[in-house]
């Protein structure tokens, strides 16, 4: 009996490994969402694939590429020069895939008369630079800088796109998720916030950055400062499970996800 | 055969008895362990000392002693809330209420107490915080002030649920003899009700008290997140609890900001700890004063 069981048990693991492809997914923490998102998926869908994702950061996930211990890296940036060079030497050709567009609005309560502020103005109000609307052309209130919490990947996006990867004023409300930012600048008068594109409603009002407003036409040309395509990098022109993966994430079912984790689909 | 089952029931309710100690010993275990890190990477001093938390900065800064200060204001602040609510609320069930009011009243304040913490969020966050903003003219309800009143609120069922408990374990005899002195109602509450029972009632303070420290969900929702030392009760703040909640799920297993998260648990563990061993240790001599050996 028990030799049965491993003998089945040793079938089992064969016959998984020869039709299982397995595929590791590894970088940036911003695309981390919407990557596992599309891989649950994906796998309910076909059940021989398997897809292990993993964060770790966009440089972190090319340089696993490069050296071979992942098959598919997600950026939030293009490739550098650099890591082109390096993997020449290597051998390895790495090929990028604009898989969506990452946008972030940054919005006040309705009461407020601002409609656009300048890049430098949301940095300098972000890092406690400036601390009253009136500074930038408001009214006299006490502004109220909401920020989302360090461990989310808006709020490295923001760091990075908004302020040079500046430190945000240690007073800041940090707060849990998109949705709670959106409430509570619905309620506060003197409050800014940022969310991804794919959160806003009316009960906020939608500041234009340097006078671009952040519509998804403007964020698909680039136009709108804070926003960033998002990719995923295979090593060569991507084969089998791989080229069938990234064809499902650039499908429309596939889009509809990304748009559904707060990212912008290409289409 | 009766003896089998005796015996057998005797050990399985041993058995299922360690268990919750074995598992308490690997709580502490692991919070120790993940802690450790902590002092060899950052300076002890440095971390409980430090003004900034910036985890996930480059380069990160760990310093919780906003955080600490968080929690002793909120705790305090609800601490003046639900202490006088608590104890009038036991005082006018013990001494006032009638037969019929107490049965209503009693059983309603347990089931308060048993509301889960996240309903009385909600209730801070839409009602209590835009409250505050409009009543003070802040910037911003979410502040350390929302936080002690909901907070407050939610351990008064607690206080005086405990509260009454102890009023009820004062003996009639003791309250006869008042009478029998001549000292009216007012005075032998004063001078003997409550001298008696005060170790019961500084137990279910203490207990509310700590469960004020380890409430964390609330918090998370209304006490703004702002990583900075309060300066007055209107300023937004972030307790040690919100900051492992919000920040635990997304830092990296073993890096520096996971064990410093740990260590934050080792320090509200600690903090309970002491609170819970007080309590035991007054309620223990309230039983003895009121000659209720147990």
């Amino acid at each position: 009996m028990k030799k049965l069981f491993m003998s089945l048990l040793f079938i089992g693991i064969f016959v998984n490994s020869t039709f299982a492809e397995k595929i590791i997914m590894e970088g940036s923490t911003t695309v981390l969402p919407a990557a596992q998102r599309a891989a649950e998926t994906y796998m309910d869908k076909n059940s021989s694939a398997d897809i292990t994702v993993r964060g770790g950061g966009s440089g972190v996930g090319i340089n696993s590429l490069i050296s071979g211990t992942c098959d598919i890296a997600n950026s939030s940036r293009q490739i550098k020069d650099s890591e082109l060079q390096l993997s020449v030497s290597k051998n390895k050709s790495p090929k990028s895939f604009v898989i969506a567009m990452d946008g972030i609005a940054v919005i006040v309560n309705n009461s407020n008369n601002i409609s656009t502020l300048s890049k430098q103005q949301v940095e300098d109000i972000y890092t406690g630079k400036v601390t009253n609307w009136s500074q930038v052309g408001g009214k006299d209130l006490k502004i109220v800088v909401v920020s989302r919490d360090s461990a989310s990947g808006t709020f490295e996006s923001f760091g990075e796109l908004a302020l040079n990867k500046k430190k945000v004023v240690n007073a800041a409300l940090m707060q849990a998720s998109n949705r709670a930012v959106v409430t509570l600048i619905s309620e506060t008068p003197g409050a800014i916030g940022y969310v991804g594109i794919g959160y806003l409603n009316s009960q906020t009002k939608v500041l234009s950055i340097d006078g671009v407003k952040p519509s998804k036409e403007n964020v698909l040309k680039n136009k709108y400062p804070y926003s960033r395509p998002l990719f995923m990098l295979t090593n060569g022109d991507p084969k089998g499970e791989i080229k069938k993966f990234i064809d499902f994430v650039l499908s429309t079912d596939g889009q509809d996800l990304i748009e559904e984790e707060g990212f912008v689909p290409l289409k | 055969m009766y003896s089998f089952k005796e015996k057998s029931i005797k050990i399985i309710f041993t058995i299922l008895a360690f268990v919750s100690l074995f598992f308490l010993l690997g709580i502490i275990f692991v919070l120790f362990k993940e802690s450790v890190p902590v002092i060899s990477e950052i300076n002890l001093i440095k971390f409980l000392f430090g003004k900034y938390w910036y985890p996930t900065h480059e380069p990160a800064e760990f310093g919780i002693l906003p955080l600490i200060l968080a929690s002793f204001w909120v705790t305090l602040g609800a601490l003046i809330v639900c202490a006088p609510l608590g104890i009038s609320v036991a005082l006018y069930i013990n001494e006032i209420a009638s037969p019929k009011q107490k049965q209503i009243l009693k059983p309603l304040i347990e089931i308060l107490a048993g509301i889960p913490s996240i309903i009385f969020g909600f209730f801070g966050m839409l009602v209590i915080a835009p409250l505050i903003q409009k009543t003070f003219n802040i910037s911003t309800g979410l502040c350390t002030l929302t936080a002690s009143l909901v907070l407050g609120i939610m351990a008064t069922p607690t206080v005086a649920s405990l509260s009454e408990d102890a009023l009820s374990f004062v003996p009639k005899s003791f309250k006869e003899a008042s009478y029998a002195l001549g000292a009216n109602r007012w005075q032998t509450l004063l001078k003997v009700v409550i001298p008696a029972a005060g170790s019961g009632i500084s137990t279910s303070v203490i207990l509310g008290m700590s469960r004020i420290v380890g409430e964390t969900m609330t918090v998370l929702m209304v006490s703004g997140g702002a990583a900075v030392i309060p300066k007055s009760f209107f300023d937004p703040v972030r307790p040690m609890t919100s900051t492992i909640a919000a920040e635990m799920g997304e830092s990296a297993v073993g890096s520096i900001h996971y064990h410093s998260l740990f260590a934050i648990g080792l320090i509200l563990f600690l903090t309970t700890l002491i609170f819970n061993a007080a309590a035991e240790i007054i309620s223990k001599k309230h039983r003895l004063k009121l000659g209720i050996d147990r």
